[in-house]
């Protein structure tokens, strides 16, 4: 089947990928200790979900799927962020 | 002509070429089985309630056994009868029939769902008679009271995850049949709306009911060791766990209530002989109602300490869920309006449907509405809400597509005559019981406690007779089909005269459903 050959990809870009991971594995550490209250909820959401994109997009290759199959991905996760966001209006605001 | 499906040589002989089956059809058969099974029990549970209820005191058993009833009742109704009923029942019958396909995507994980979903409930079962003794906790879970209660919540717990796992399997091998396995000509616009109802249905299987997964095993994890997600002591929050809950169980209401939509959608133009109106509003409508579900489960929060902010905004999400609700209901009665219509069961129920659902769902919004939320939170007027919907709704929705499609899986005709009879006690009988309930919690009678004022014993007692006539009916309507099923008249192919392509094909249909593979001209409902 065509979806499943594989693409070539070169090196390099799985090793930008890598350090870009590290990178933000730091910042992540680097958000912890800024005391930044209710915020760094946020931050840490907003670097997981970069770090979960990259993965995605380039080690599972969905990069080079069908546009259906990113539409079948994308629906669910804007569901499911929409859901944290609902549940953030009852946290920030009790 | 090729032998019925009951007839074929299976893999295995006897019962086993049932449990270790990869048809469809008996999938679908053993699930409608268990299912009617669980539902027995259940009703059973539900009339000895009612019967302690009768009149305020104490009569026939204690107030710790009365908690225990009404968490099996509603574990088992919510979770192994009305969530698999129509969907893992009828619908893995039905559904591969209406799109012409021979069989699911994936027939060895549908035997798996149904073997999980047995595990589950016969762990559920199981938690009853072991460790601490019965759960008493309400089907809910609700933390701080299941994470300290003595009784045998975690193995119920893992029942349920179990029961999960089997509905999220079920969902993914629908949606991929639905995708992949279309008969040629077989249009996304030239499918039943009963199979748009499941494809709704499986979405919602499969994108929320992880959450419950995690949310239940959070539970245990808490129990057995203590980390306190939802203990406040320990940094934990309560309301998260009901965030997380509802989250799954909210959007898990339109999987118990879209099939149902979805059968009496396809009922009506049968009935009464002219197409669906408003198609594609119809197929919108439960993709809408389906996303839109999964934003409002804060209402099921009003009181409990959630901020104001979050309380108005799921306020308002609630009220534009009854948009798509409405939508369907008007198609319906327009679909009715210069129909030549047949009064057969199938339609009576599906009209009882219409009614108790409209009912369920304006009271709802009573409830969506934040003022008079806060007043009847909690009282018997939410347990008459959902039982409109649920019971009223999603189970006429379900009787009615027994009706329907009896000939279909069993190639037999019913009792026209004893089917309106028993339609006719349900409906008295459901409306004694539950329309009491409304008038209950209005009065301020609280929900799930063993006794009450004697001011209440009035509509209390007209609620239980009410109880019996719905059981009477019940009585009728399976001693009806069961009796059919053994001598009933012939029913040959299509015995309503219906359009839609499960009816193309023999009843009973043979093993791979159809003798030629089946090429698709026209819409389901033409029948002209």
């Amino acid at each position: 089947m065509e979806e499943n050959a594989s693409h070539h990809v070169a090196t390099k870009t799985f090793v930008f990928v890598w350090i870009a991971l590290l990178c933000l594995t730091g910042l992540t550490i680097k958000a912890a200790q800024m005391q930044m209250g209710e915020w760094s909820m946020v931050a840490n959401i907003a670097i997981a979900s970069v770090k979960a994109s990259l993965v995605l997009w380039f080690f599972m290759h969905l990069k080079y799927e069908k546009r259906l199959f990113k539409l079948l991905l994308f629906v669910p996760i804007m569901t499911i962020s929409i859901i944290i966001v609902l549940t953030f209006f009852d946290i920030w605001y009790r | 002509m090729e032998a019925s499906f009951y007839h074929a040589k299976t893999r295995y002989p006897g019962i086993f070429g049932w449990i270790f089956t990869t048809d469809h059809k008996r999938v679908g058969l053993l699930y409608l089985f268990s299912t009617l099974s669980f539902f027995a029990v259940g009703v059973s549970l539900g009339l000895t309630m009612r019967l302690e209820l009768i009149r305020s005191g104490m009569h026939f058993y204690s107030a710790q056994t009365y908690n225990a009833i009404f968490t099996l009742h509603g574990v088992i109704m919510i979770f192994l009868f009305i969530i698999p009923g129509i969907p893992s029942s009828l619908g893995n019958f039905i559904m591969p029939l209406q799109i012409g396909a021979r069989d699911v995507a994936f027939p060895k994980i549908n035997i798996l769902s149904w073997g999980l979903f047995i595990m589950g409930g016969a762990i559920a079962v199981t938690s009853l008679f072991t460790g601490g003794g019965p759960p008493d906790t309400g089907w809910t879970f609700y933390v701080p009271y299941s994470i300290r209660t003595g009784t045998n919540i975690s193995l119920a717990v893992f029942g349920v995850f179990l029961i999960g796992l089997s509905s999220t399997l079920t969902g993914m091998n629908f949606l991929t049949t639905i995708h992949r396995l279309r008969a040629p000509g077989m249009t996304w616009k030239r499918m039943t709306l009963f199979t748009w109802s499941i494809y709704a249905t499986s979405w919602i299987q499969l994108l929320a009911t992880p959450v419950l997964a995690i949310t239940l095993l959070l539970i245990i994890i808490e129990r057995n060791f203590g980390v306190g997600f939802f203990d406040p002591a320990k940094g934990g929050d309560p309301i998260l766990f009901e965030h997380m809950f509802w989250i799954y169980s909210h959007p898990a209401v339109y999987i118990m209530i879209l099939p149902a939509m979805g059968t009496v959608t396809d009922i009506i133009p049968v009935f009464t002989r002219r197409n669906i109106f408003g198609y594609s509003f119809i197929a919108a409508s439960s993709l809408a109602i389906a996303f839109v579900g999964y934003l409002v489960w804060g209402h099921h929060m009003f009181t409990s300490g959630m901020s104001d902010t979050a309380r108005i905004i799921f306020s308002l999400l609630t009220f534009i869920v009854a948009v798509p609700s409405g939508i369907k209901v008007f198609n319906w009665i327009a679909s009715l309006y210069k129909g030549s219509i047949r009064m057969n069961a199938p339609l009576l129920y599906t009209l009882a449907f219409i009614f108790l659902f409209s009912i369920g769902g304006l009271t709802g919004l009573v409830q969506g509405a934040l003022a008079t939320a806060v007043h009847v939170h909690g009282t018997y007027f939410i347990v008459g809400h959902f039982h409109y919907v649920m019971f009223g709704g999603a189970g006429f929705g379900f009787f009615a597509g027994l009706h329907y499609w009896f000939p279909k899986i069993t190639g037999k005709l019913y009792e026209e005559h004893l089917a309106k009879l028993a339609c006719f006690f349900l409906f008295i009988g459901f409306n004694m019981l539950y329309f009491s309930m409304f008038v209950l919690g209005w009065e301020g009678m609280p929900r799930r406690y063993y006794d009450y004022l004697p001011r209440f014993n009035g509509p209390n007692l007209v609620a239980t007779i009410g109880s019996w006539i719905l059981a009477m009916g019940l009585i009728i309507m399976f001693y009806n089909l069961i009796h059919s099923l053994f001598a009933g008249n012939k029913a040959g192919d299509n015995p309503w005269e219906a359009a839609s392509l499960e009816w193309q094909t023999t009843s009973p249909p043979p093993v791979e459903n159809f003798a030629t593979q089946p090429v698709v001209t026209k819409g389901p409902y033409e029948f002209r």
